[in-house]
């Protein structure tokens, strides 16, 4: 018995006992490392969580919001460069679809197919998504673009380095490069009025409150209220954005 | 800014169908054409020299030398394209000091400071330590300062010294060929990863990327060589050159078989964006996938060598129809990466609408930049060459092992 117990000597414990800790230190560390696994994250914080609701039935088209915005936030006038902006679907006998947006719709639309021929058409304002699960935010090799806690995707651009990898990577086509700055520009869901309790410049323009903002975690909301009674629908929803822009009566045309 | 401006309202009246607003100013022009292309040339290279060093295939020894220093050369000119293309280029440091580790861009720093720094430089150090402090015995001037410089003024030459660092370099090279996997990889992983546009994405993309790396790597390497041997007046060694084109041929079936995979796959499943794509391939994108990329990067080249394979003619038809196929090859690939970033911008991401392209030759995004990004490494290669000629190594090896 006595020969059994001298047989582990202190130097093999100390080492089995040094690879033990070391290895559960090694592996504790790893643990942040969870960047693979980004579309699993939950939904964060208790607090003020913005969604946006709009309804495609009441969108008639006017642009008001398109140019709100470009007033707003100093967007760049060049039909190249939009925050926000209207498409025109029109859908014809035929099966076949044609979508305009002749400056983003600011100067309204025209009917450019003859009463005859049009099965169907409607409008469909587009903007940043504030996905809670945005591929944009995944890919930005510096950080630049993030999400605050109440689920708005702002874009630093005093970090931004414009390699513009954000811009492919996002489904919706929301983003653009400032031709000026240099960096990456997109709807900020005008925060700046958030803060201050005003309603962003495009959903306080619309005529016909065809666009609607509020808090997710809020029972009461106009917007919870939009989605309890309305068949809404994201684009896009195979991709898995965790976008957070629902639409009512959103038509399989729309992507 | 006005020609920006013209420039788009240009593209904008040859935009077919609907593409969103945003779409219109593409993102990545040809300097991210050149960024694949360069950091492929590189792992193409070291692999062909590792091939040597690793796999013992001792016949493509005259190479060996000359695939390190093509990889040190384009190593070094290959962030240049990046940097200048940011819109803030002078916040490019920002990768290196807070990476953002979700994003496939962000480990771009650290490969590439890795690969120069740990795998390319070390092991040319290694390899050629011996030989500098030997030539710096030789020289005078200004040579010998460098001699000395970057033997960092050892003067051991031991055979047990030389042993050690062909030990180290062995091992430096076999760390060295995953890291070039890495380095090539995570550029295909950037497109592939991309679920927005199904251009780019699918899982293929880095195996895609890293096997056409290999091959115009193979293909440079070629190239420079009969280039190299003509400019020496020197004898080619033709059972080198046939194993590497050997091992092109290979390796550029293994490429091919990739892409027709890719493409198989895409065509057989037909998913929502399948009519876009279609339209795009055989649209806008018809000349310089088909003929560029297909007809003379892959499928003649691929004809040529699989002749080879069974008849070879003589020898200097042969080394003339190597120095051709090398330069399809070249041509070829570079044309692949265009297709991939380019085509994958060309279609909206509505699958409504196609875009149209347009470069200057001026601007740091004009054709006359993009050819500066590719001659400038040759230039470097031509001052590596001269301050560490591969040729003279083994003349010094034969003459120590007379004396």
């Amino acid at each position: 018995m006595k020969k059994d117990k001298q047989k582990i000597s202190r130097r093999e414990f100390f080492k089995a006992g040094a690879i033990i800790v070391g290895g559960v230190a090694i592996t504790s560390a790893l643990t942040p490392f969870d960047g693979l696994l980004f579309a699993l994250e939950p939904p964060k914080g208790k607090g003020k969580w913005y969604g946006i609701g709009i309804d495609i039935n009441k969108c008639i088209g006017c642009g008001k919001c398109a140019h709100a915005c470009k007033l707003e936030n100093n967007v760049p006038k060049e039909p190249f460069y939009f925050r926000s902006w209207v498409e025109q679907y029109t859908i014809k006998n035929d099966g076949t679809i044609k979508v305009e947006s002749p400056n983003g719709g600011i100067d309204g639309f025209q009917q450019t197919v003859p009463d005859e021929e049009i099965f169907k058409s409607f409008f469909v304002p587009k903007m940043c998504n504030h996905c809670f699960k945005s591929p944009c935010t995944q890919v930005c090799p510096v950080g630049a673009t993030f999400e605050t806690p109440e689920g708005v995707v702002l874009v630093d651009e005093n970090y931004c380095i414009g390699c513009r990898y954000c811009v492919q990577a996002c489904p919706y086509g929301c983003r653009y490069v400032h031709p000026e700055k240099g960096t990456v520009d997109k709807c900020s869901l005008c925060f700046h009025r958030l803060e201050k309790g005003l309603l962003p410049a495009c959903f306080e323009i619309c005529p016909t409150e065809a666009r609607i903002v509020g808090d997710l975690n809020d029972p009461e909301s106009k917007l919870n209220y939009f989605l309890k009674n309305h068949t809404c629908m994201v684009i896009k929803p195979n991709l898995n954005t965790g976008s957070k822009l629902f639409y009512n009566a959103l038509s399989s045309e729309v992507r | 800014m006005e020609h920006h401006f013209q420039n788009l309202y240009e593209v904008l009246s040859q935009v077919n169908g609907y593409i969103y607003p945003n779409e219109i100013d593409l993102n990545w022009s040809i300097l991210i054409v050149l960024y694949p292309y360069i950091t492929g040339l590189v792992a193409g290279a070291f692999i062909l020299a590792s091939l040597e060093r690793i796999f013992k295939v001792h016949i493509l020894k005259p190479t060996y030398g000359l695939a390190l220093l093509t990889a040190l050369a384009f190593l070094l000119v290959a962030t240049l394209p990046l940097i200048s293309h940011l819109g803030k280029p002078m916040r490019a440091y920002e990768i290196m000091v807070t990476p953002h580790l979700t994003s496939a861009m962000a480990i771009f720093g650290f490969v590439y400071l890795w690969y120069l720094m740990v795998v390319i430089l070390l092991e040319i150090w290694f390899d050629y330590r011996r030989d500098m402090i030997i030539w710096a015995g030789q020289t005078k001037g200004f040579k010998r300062f460098l001699y000395r410089l970057f033997s960092l003024w050892t003067t051991d030459i031991s055979p047990k010294a030389v042993a050690l660092d062909n030990r180290i370099g062995y091992i430096v090279t076999v760390i060295g060929v995953p890291s070039a996997f890495l380095l090539h990889g995570y550029v295909g992983f950037i497109f592939g990863s991309i679920k927005a546009n199904p251009w780019w994405s699918t899982v293929l993309m880095p195996v895609i990327f890293l096997f056409s790396a290999m091959v115009s790597g193979i293909a440079l390497v070629m190239f420079i060589y009969i280039v190299l041997t003509r400019i020496r007046k020197q004898k080619i060694d033709m059972a080198c050159l046939d194993t590497i084109a050997k091992y092109l041929f290979y390796i550029l079936i293994i490429d091919f078989a990739l892409e027709g995979l890719d493409q198989v796959h895409r065509i057989y499943e037909a998913e929502e964006s399948f009519e876009a794509l279609h339209n795009l391939v055989f649209g806008k994108l018809f000349f310089t996938l088909f003929i560029m990329q297909g007809l003379i990067g892959t499928i003649i080249p691929l004809f040529t060598l699989g002749i080879f394979q069974f008849y070879k003619p003589k020898d200097q038809i042969r080394k003339s129809i190597y120095f051709i196929i090398s330069a399809l090859i070249l041509i070829g690939i570079f044309f692949m990466r265009w297709n991939v970033v380019i085509g994958g911008q060309l279609f909206s991401k509505s699958f409504y609408g196609y875009t149209s392209f347009k470069i200057g030759l001026i601007g740091t995004e004009g054709y006359l930049m993009a050819s500066v990004w590719l001659i400038v490494p040759f230039i470097i290669l031509a001052f590596l060459l001269w301050l560490l000629p591969p040729w003279k190594k083994k003349d010094e090896e034969h003459e120590l092992q007379a004396t």
